[in-house]
């Protein structure tokens, strides 16, 4: 890093208490990221502004909303009817949690096909998991808050996964919800979780996140790491700063994502029920279950591998263990090379397995069940854990095709 | 700073101790935190005993109170609802309900006191949805009861589980006894 101890003016004063310009250059103007990103790159910088998104529109709707059993329901009414723009305000919220789970799935999915999580950068995956789970616990207590028929019975069926926990099952659900069903006492709490603990726990996660990737380095869709070869400066031959390149290159992902994302906002808040619920826009009833309950549509995978066990307690098993596998991928393969351009054709079908499961698993976890169903949420089910399985067993000795030592 | 020789023993024993203090303290604060979790006295006392007045429950009707903040339906069975106990009973998983919740008084086949009314948590033992009371709905291997439309669970007329559906237990029968003939008390035990 330069002294910037000599420097004049604001700045240097500013330097010379607070490390302003050495951040700056360290994370922006002199972090050298690989010349070769594509689109996919794009969905890293796309989740950072959703959550901006989330936490200012999160902001202006708690000076609303009010997180009493009673009056919950009435004052979402209120903001979408009566308070000026409000509707917007609480569209862009909800339209926007389902775009973060669009933005943080695309970019894990980029993560698995170039190998991103693999040595050394295990870490970076694992704060990345680490914000997937809040980031649902987030969304999770978030539905909880408009008080409709579904934010009731999907709390309900959700803390009743805990019950299945052995011995202690049933005093841990009553502890988180405060009272013998879901009362008032379950959405004041889950309203605190939501506004003040979680987003805590998630800006320090994206932090960590950010921090272990420019300690290490960003990959790249050929999967070769750029340090290898620098120039005079020490700066790698195949890099290029952040700024201004990428933070100009981002900025046109930034505009079709905004248009895109202000036609759902404007035109299909609801997204035909799958991103707000039919059944929500009900009071919660607690005397009355929806004929039919389904989760949003980002929990639905994890729904159907549930769904598709016939035992309580090995449903809630897989479920979890189905979101603990990706938490140890970077153990799982084996392989050296990270880049699906230079990996097995094995390693493709696997991950192609993977994201028909996923998918498969998803629609039907919005389905009302039916034995067809069950059978193909099995099949799927099979498929998810599969490509798990496979990727170990492939990535022993896996047949790579040799790898460029710099992007071309 | 280093040249003077110190005592590495003392010093890691005294930073091990102040560790374990301070996590003991950490500890002992912590419990006011989470006990604040627990349901309140308020939420407690809610989950008193009710009376339920049954006198005007007419032959296969469902009636719905309010316990614990849970529902409690009392369902008035029928000799025809009554006769599908015995020949469901092979295609049950807990036919004896040794593995469910329910008092001694109603640990038989009807699962109640008085064979014709039905008492019963109307909470699906699998995630806590409320199943449905669908007396008519026949299929192949069931003959009415009642149906969760979460994760499709089915339960005969005693609130009995069948085998092969998600919920792992029958549904729970609250304590609850006959003040007379029209009037039960669900929360509390009869005096024996």
């Amino acid at each position: 890093m330069s002294d910037n101890s000599s420097k004049n003016g604001i700045m240097g004063w500013i330097d010379a208490r607070f490390p302003l310009t050495k951040m700056w250059e360290e994370h922006l103007s002199k972090y050298y990221a690989p010349k070769n990103f594509n689109f996919w790159y794009f969905f890293g910088s796309l989740a950072l502004l959703v959550l901006v998104i989330q936490i200012v529109t999160g902001i202006f709707l708690t000076m609303h909303y009010k997180p009493d059993g009673d009056l919950a329901f009435i004052s979402v009414e209120y903001i979408m009817r009566d308070v000026d723009w409000g509707w917007l305000i609480r569209y862009l919220h909800s339209t926007g949690s389902s775009a973060f789970f669009i933005v943080v799935y695309l970019h894990m999915f980029r993560g698995v096909m170039y190998g991103s999580y693999q040595k050394p950068r295990e870490l970076i995956w694992l704060f990345g998991m680490f914000i997937y789970l809040a980031l649902m616990a987030e969304a999770f207590m978030g539905y909880l808050l408009p008080w409709g028929q579904m934010s009731y019975w999907g709390a309900q069926v959700i803390i009743s996964l805990f019950g299945a926990i052995p011995v202690i099952g049933d005093d841990l659900t009553l502890w988180i919800r405060g009272d013998f069903v879901i009362a008032d006492a379950t959405l004041h709490r889950f309203f605190a979780l939501h506004v003040v603990a979680v987003p805590l726990v998630l800006i320090m996660l994206v932090v960590m996140h950010i921090l272990a990737l420019h300690e290490v380095g960003s990959n790249n869709p050929e999967g070769i790491e750029i340090k290898k070869y620098k120039d005079e400066d020490g700066n790698p031959l195949d890099g290029i700063p952040f700024h201004p390149y990428y933070s100009v290159k981002d900025l046109v992902g930034v505009v079709v994502f905004l248009i895109l994302f202000s036609v759902v906002v404007f035109f299909m808040p609801e997204m035909g029920g799958y991103f707000l619920e039919h059944a929500n826009f009900v009071p919660a009833n607690q005397y009355q279950t929806p004929e039919h309950i389904a989760p949003v549509w980002y929990f639905t995978p994890y729904y159907a591998i549930l769904r598709a066990v016939p035992d309580k307690l090995i449903g809630v098993i897989l479920m979890f263990a189905a979101i603990f596998m990706l938490f140890i991928l970077p153990w799982i393969d084996r392989g050296k090379v990270h880049s699906i351009r230079y990996r097995s054709t094995s390693f493709k079908w696997l991950l192609a397995m993977l994201v028909v499961s996923f998918v498969g698993l998803g629609y039907l976890g919005a389905l009302p069940l039916s034995d067809i169903r069950t059978f193909f949420a099995r099949v799927y089910s099979i498929g998810y854990f599969g490509f798990f399985l496979g990727l170990w067993w492939i990535s022993k000795n896996e047949k790579t095709k040799p790898v460029p030592e710099r992007i071309q | 700073m280093s040249s003077e020789v110190s005592d590495n023993d003392r010093r890691r024993f005294l930073t091990a101790a102040t560790v374990v203090v301070g996590a003991v303290g950490t500890g002992f604060v912590a419990v006011p935190f989470i006990k604040s979790w627990n349901p309140s006295a308020r939420a407690r006392s809610a989950g008193a005993p009710i009376k339920a007045d049954i006198s005007k429950l007419e032959m296969g009707q469902q009636i719905i109170f309010k316990w614990q903040g849970k529902p409690v339906w009392v369902v008035r069975r029928d000799q025809k609802a009554l006769a599908t106990l015995s020949r469901v009973a092979e295609n049950l998983r807990d036919a004896d309900s040794e593995d469910s919740i329910q008092p001694d008084y109603a640990r038989n086949e009807h699962r109640s006191i008085k064979p014709e009314y039905l008492v019963i948590v109307g909470i699906c033992t699998h995630l806590g949805c409320s199943p449905t009371y669908r007396p008519n709905m026949i299929e192949a291997d069931f003959l009415g009861g009642f149906f969760c439309p979460c994760h499709g669970s089915k339960f005969d007329f005693s609130g009995r589980v069948y085998s092969g559906v998600p919920a792992p237990t029958n549904l729970t029968v609250p304590p609850h006894y006959y003040i007379d003939d029209g009037l039960i008390l669900i929360g509390e035990d009869g005096v024996a």
